[in-house]
């Protein structure tokens, strides 16, 4: 290996070149919009309240318009973007995982404090007593909202209202102004206020006062009138009953005096919480650790499964007298060839049960109808099935590379003790390759460990586990499990699903740690 | 080549050739099973892999095209496959053009340079792409969800997002490229910039023409990747026409409504590209997910 430094650190000139003066200066140019767009970013979402995104952007910022910016970093600038795409899409989604796996951040505390008091201020409530009988008015093509109070004097001292013409789009605000009379002509029937209903309930009518109507029955509007009111020390005041919303920062809600939470809230630190949830709430812990459980499992006898076939065929394509061996080899490993995504989906049919190819023959040949997709146990087995067609051929793959650097003089030798082909398999091959094909083990079995695509797409985690406070099932890995707890289902719980996640990495970066200490070879 | 032979050689070859044989019978008839569903009539019809009732209703509704049933009703395609098609191939072909870029830039100082940290990052890139990028969804949806809020084609529902989402997944290509220029001599650029070069033009005009091949190669990987993407695809994308393929073919079989004849053609539609592209392919795949012990 050699290295190039010839253009670092010297000085540089003025190309002679325009061609190549203007590239610079475009370079130059790209590089200036793309470090102030990132800051505008870092500006965004500090205005924002979103601290951790605004942190993100400034280090990617200044470190572009450093990296960019000193000649003597010049071998930096190649390697910068691919380190910038794995910094904001690998490593920052890691550090913030984490980071949410200390929060409660849900789906019932989703956005931020501000949002929430500002959503609680906008809610509105019907006066009491006061409401109004609506009629339409055709005027041209247009219709008019004329009002009359039902009962009393009405608001604002006017009795009688009568509305700005309603817009083909209307949508939002309507001004209304007192009157003394309906307007002339035919008051529409009840049949056009109900054509007409979604628009008039998206409606919102203004008195000159600002007093808002809305619409409360197909008779009749009422005027809405903020429900809280803010207070100087952060709490709110319910105007309906005079009671005191104060904001809970340990839990992330407004409550009421009688300690009642009230939805939605916002997220906040809840330190451990989550984590003591899945070693102690029964509900949980139950589903976690046979989810846990049987991850290990599953990817375990994958890999044991897949390397037995995989070893097997090796061992026979190896085999020096066979002919036709591109063909059989070509043929083993369509499997890996055909897109996982529709492999799987093609099991998930032949697998039905009431009509699936599978279950067809097996009703002919010995009359049983297997549940492949309600008992726990068959589940179970066809995943490894299913998993093992998958997965067989990478091991072949490797298997083959590995098998051809063994020298051939040891089967020789083999040959002339009298050993056959089993001897030659169990005594030479496996334990040659063994060693060498350990790291590639782990990380298979890292992979399988993480093998969401197949649970998500064949089984969904099905068939449940019963009792679980959270979505679980008896064939769900923990990253499925972890999908499910954190994007289906109402309860949406973010934190919890990034705590389990935070599990999960450090098992990863141990099986990691320990395929790093292990010699690696190349097949 | 083995001089000493058994005698019982010729029993066994042929049993060899048993074992193989039936073994990869097993193995292709699902495929198989698939082409032949994809013309049978109906979407539950069972029958011999031949089909005796031969139609071409489900891949008329494949393609999109609304298909005449021979009583006179009219099928509408359930789902519009070719625009999942479409959206699968857009994002994948800009995606690996950008992880070709990124990765090809990288992998040349990797492999020709010296400089800080060198080594530190090389081996860190391994550790971090053994995390799928599963276990992060939630982070990466939080992230997508506010930089819509600024950056509305960058948000969730888009392909901009899912397009930069997988920018992360650069170290195993950085790996292949980077092991592909160590091979080639370096003398040819050395010569060049002896002659006034830059680093950048040596790079441009004496490397990378040299390396066409593997580029390639590293393309229809990426490629290859993206059009498989499955769980990032399914949280950040959620309208029907915003779909791509690999989140969009399991509706097919939703618990409820199996369309097993119209899956069929779909997949065996979509799915034949991929299949013959990855065989051709082939050796150089295998060889990149093999070395450095991880697997995509």
């Amino acid at each position: 290996m050699y290295t190039t430094n010839a253009s670092r650190g010297l000085p540089r000139h003025r190309s002679r070149y325009p061609a190549e003066r203007y590239t610079r200066w475009t370079m130059r140019a790209l590089m200036a919009v793309l470090v102030l767009s990132t800051l505008w970013l870092v500006v965004a979402f500090h205005l924002r309240g979103q601290w951790m995104f605004a942190l993100l952007f400034l280090v990617l910022g200044a470190s572009l318009a450093i990296v960019f910016g000193k000649r003597t970093l010049m071998s930096h600038r190649y390697v910068f973007p691919a380190l910038a795409g794995m910094g904001v899409f690998v490593i920052f989604p890691l550090i913030y995982t984490v980071g949410i796996s200390f929060s409660n951040y849900s789906s019932s505390n989703l956005l931020s404090e501000e949002r929430v008091r500002a959503q609680f201020l906008e809610q509105t409530y019907q006066a009491e007593g006061v409401a109004f009988d609506f009629q339409l008015y055709r005027e041209g093509d247009r219709i008019r909202l004329y009002l009359e109070a039902k009962s009393g004097a009405g608001l604002e001292g006017a009795r009688r209202l009568i509305s700005e013409p309603l817009g083909k789009a209307g949508k939002g605000k309507l001004a209304v102004r007192p009157t003394d009379a309906p307007p002339p002509g035919e008051a529409l029937g009840l049949r056009e206020v109900i054509a007409n209903r979604d628009r008039l309930q998206a409606l919102t009518l203004e008195t000159p006062d600002g007093t808002e109507l809305s619409m409360v029955g197909l008779r009749s509007f009422a005027p809405m009138l903020p429900r809280y009111q803010e207070n100087s020390d952060g709490s709110l005041t319910d105007l309906r009953d005079g009671g005191v919303l104060t904001p809970d920062q340990e839990n992330g809600f407004f409550v009421t005096e009688s300690g009642e939470r009230l939805t939605p809230g916002w997220p906040v630190a809840v330190g451990l919480d989550n984590y003591t949830r899945i070693f102690a709430d029964p509900d949980i812990r139950g589903p976690f650790l046979q989810i846990f459980v049987w991850t290990f499992v599953f990817a375990g006898l994958t890999v044991v499964f897949t390397l037995a076939v995989g070893f097997v065929l090796a061992s026979l394509l190896q085999w020096d007298q066979l002919k036709g061996k591109a063909i059989y080899r070509t043929l083993l490993i369509l499997p890996y060839a055909v897109p996982a995504f529709i492999s799987i989906l093609i099991f998930k049919g032949m697998f039905n049960q009431n009509y699936g190819e599978i279950n067809l023959i097996l009703e002919n040949l010995f009359g049983i109808r297997p549940e492949w997709f309600t008992d726990p146990w068959l589940a179970r087995t066809m995943l490894l099935i299913v998993n093992t067609w998958l997965g067989y051929p990478y091991m072949l793959l490797l298997c083959m590379g590995l098998i051809q650097s063994i020298p051939r003089d040891l089967y020789e030798a083999s040959a002339v003790d009298g050993g056959g082909p089993l001897v030659n398999m169990f005594r030479i091959t496996l334990p040659l390759i063994l060693k060498p094909l350990t790291p590639l083990l782990i990380a298979a079995f890292a992979f399988n460990f993480n093998n969401f695509v197949l649970i998500a797409l064949l089984t969904g985690g099905s068939p449940d586990i019963l009792g679980a406070s959270t979505p679980a099932g008896t064939t769900d890995l923990l990253v499925s499990y972890t999908y499910r707890i954190a994007f289906q289902d109402a309860g949406q719980n973010f934190g919890l699903a990034a705590a389990i996640a935070t599990l999960i990495f450090l098992l990863v970066v141990g099986l990691s740690l320990l395929n790093l200490r292990l010699p690696k070879v190349k097949v | 080549m083995a001089m000493v032979q058994p005698r019982s050689i010729r029993t066994r070859k042929l049993g060899a050739h048993f074992a193989l044989a039936g073994f990869v019978t097993l193995v292709v008839f699902p495929l198989l099973l698939v082409i032949s569903i994809s013309f049978r009539e109906g979407n539950f019809a069972t029958g011999n892999l031949i089909p005796e009732r031969f139609s071409l209703e489900h891949w008329a509704l494949a393609f999109g095209i609304p298909w005449e049933r021979p009583d006179g009703s009219v099928v509408q395609p359930p789902f519009p496959v070719l625009l999942w098609l479409w959206n699968s191939i857009k994002v994948a072909v800009v995606s690996s053009l950008m992880i070709l870029l990124l990765s090809t830039t990288s992998a040349y100082a990797f492999a020709r340079m010296r400089f800080k940290g060198k080594a530190p990052i090389l081996k860190g890139m391994l550790i971090f792409q053994m995390f799928p990028a599963v276990l992060s969804l939630v982070a990466l949806y939080a992230l997508f969800d506010r930089l819509g809020q600024l950056v509305p084609w960058l948000g969730i529902n888009t392909h901009g997002a899912l397009i930069l989402a997988s920018l992360g997944a650069v170290a195993l290509h950085i790996w292949t490229i980077k092991g592909y220029f160590e091979s080639i001599d370096g003398s040819l650029e050395e010569a060049a910039m002896v002659d006034g070069a830059s680093t950048w033009q040596a790079f441009r005009h004496i490397l990378l023409p040299l390396s066409v091949p593997i580029l390639m190669v590293v393309f229809i990987l990426a490629f290859i990747m993206s059009i498989m993407e499955y769980p990032m695809a399914s949280v950040l994308l959620l309208d029907e026409s915003k779909l791509t393929l690999a989140v969009g073919a399991q509706q097919y079989l939703a618990d409820h409504n199996q369309r097993w004849g119209d899956f069929a053609a779909a997949a065996v539609l979509s799915g034949l590209p991929i299949t013959i592209a990855f065989l051709l392919c082939q050796r150089w795949i295998v060889g990149g997910l093999t070395s450095g012990g991880v697997k995509g």
